[in-house]
């Protein structure tokens, strides 16, 4: 194989992921780390330093929609951010004392995780009608156009909130995705968000969070650039055209579909890690 | 200066999203074409990890590399770009917060950004 066409392998697996991230609302990173360790047979820390990249590219390039309508809240992403990013510091130092088996598996348990929360409901968002002392003291409310009328809302449960987004930066930086399963626990269960705010806010954070440890991957030289460039490219096509194709159509059965490939892949990834073969 | 509204914020912080991810999108393009001129090499072999070329991993090493048009070096400098882009988005938010007096918030966006100012040049040393 040459260059031209491991290159052209990587960007097309890369749209592919990017795709199927954009539609489950995953993101692009849980889909090409375990792809390029278990059908490249690429060193999962060459894999998550291509994915962290991709994670910053998709985030950034959605999140410009998200902001301009309204629907994140850029206090509260702000404030969550200070968990997040401390959270992947901790991630991207621990990335450098595991080994890679460890990290396969921890990131099979997360990928399983993902697949089981993307079919959980939208909770109700209860939080119109309740209020809290700390998250008002601390500006962590605001409204969002609703169906009928400008819906408020305020967070609740804010420390605990605060504590899982420190465990999703760890994991961030961990294993070079977004954690975006985990966040919107964060957002959703924990902090009572109305789940408009929670998906976009948390995009939002997505970016700054990856960008903590970007700096760590970068030092200990996990981000190689003819790994980085076919998948940054291919995750941000495959993710704009997955973001057409959710406004246009109702996804349900390709979800299913999609979840099944997660699935197939974090067993995948738990059974090379335990075998010792990533 | 005038105050500023959150609407303002939000507006100028998408623009700069959206300059960011298309301007580091075209520099890793361009390294990419450049980095294919000789399509039949073969590629190194990834199955076990090495590290990258010291080189590429500082930002000195990538702009000298750069600025020679070394292939790697012109794509490694767009993701330092990409890598920018949430840092800038943070000090766009700490300016839009002091010029609302926002005095709780220009703390909470300082220490963000002061975790990324670590991470960036203190990360994994």
């Amino acid at each position: 194989m040459n260059i031209l066409e491991f290159t052209s392998l990587l960007f097309g697996i890369s749209i592919f992921a990017g795709l199927l991230g954009a539609l489950t609302g995953l993101g692009g990173g849980v889909v090409i780390v375990p792809s390029l360790a278990l059908l490249f047979n690429v060193d999962i820390r060459y894999a998550i330093g291509a994915s962290l990249v991709s994670v910053i590219a998709t985030s950034s390039g959605a999140a410009v929609a998200y902001v301009r309508e309204g629907l994140s809240n850029i206090r509260i992403g702000m404030f969550l951010e200070v968990a997040t990013t401390a959270g992947a510091l901790l991630g991207a130092y621990l990335t450098t004392k595991l080994s890679s088996h460890w990290i396969a598996i921890v990131f099979g348990v997360v990928l399983l995780y993902s697949a089981y929360a993307s079919f959980t409901k939208e909770p109700e968002s209860l939080s119109a009608s309740k209020t809290n002392a700390l998250a008002t003291k601390i500006k962590l409310n605001g409204s969002y156009a609703g169906q009928l009328a400008q819906e408020r809302y305020t967070a609740q449960n804010v420390p605990l909130g605060f504590g899982i987004m420190f465990g999703a930066g760890t994991l961030s930086g961990l294993l070079g995705i977004g954690s975006g399963a985990v966040k919107v626990l964060a957002m959703d269960h924990a902090m009572k968000l109305p789940f408009k705010v929670s998906t976009t806010t948390s995009n939002f954070m997505i970016g700054v969070t990856a960008a903590a440890s970007a700096g760590t991957y970068l030092f200990r030289g996990y981000i190689d650039p003819g790994i980085a460039m076919p998948v940054m490219l291919g995750v941000l096509v495959g993710s704009l055209v997955g973001a057409r194709i959710l406004v246009r159509s109702r996804v349900t059965s390709l979800k299913v579909l999609f979840s099944v490939v997660i699935i197939a892949l974090g067993i995948e990834m738990i059974y090379s890690g335990l075998r010792g073969r990533i | 200066m005038a105050p500023i509204t959150d609407k303002q914020l939000e507006s100028a912080i998408a623009d700069m999203l959206r300059f960011g991810v298309v301007l580091a999108a075209i520099v890793v393009f361009l390294g990419g074409g450049i980095y294919l001129r000789h399509p039949s090499i073969a590629p190194q072999d990834y199955s076990h990890f090495r590290a990258t070329l010291p080189s590429l991993c500082t930002a000195a090493g990538v702009l000298r590399g750069a600025l020679q048009l070394d292939a790697k070096s012109v794509i490694q400098l767009g993701i330092l770009i990409l890598i920018a882009t949430p840092v800038a988005r943070v000090i766009f938010c700490v300016i839009g917060f002091f010029r609302q007096r926002d005095g709780l918030y220009i703390g909470v966006s300082m220490t963000v950004f002061i975790i990324l100012i670590y991470s960036l040049f203190r990360g994994g040393r």
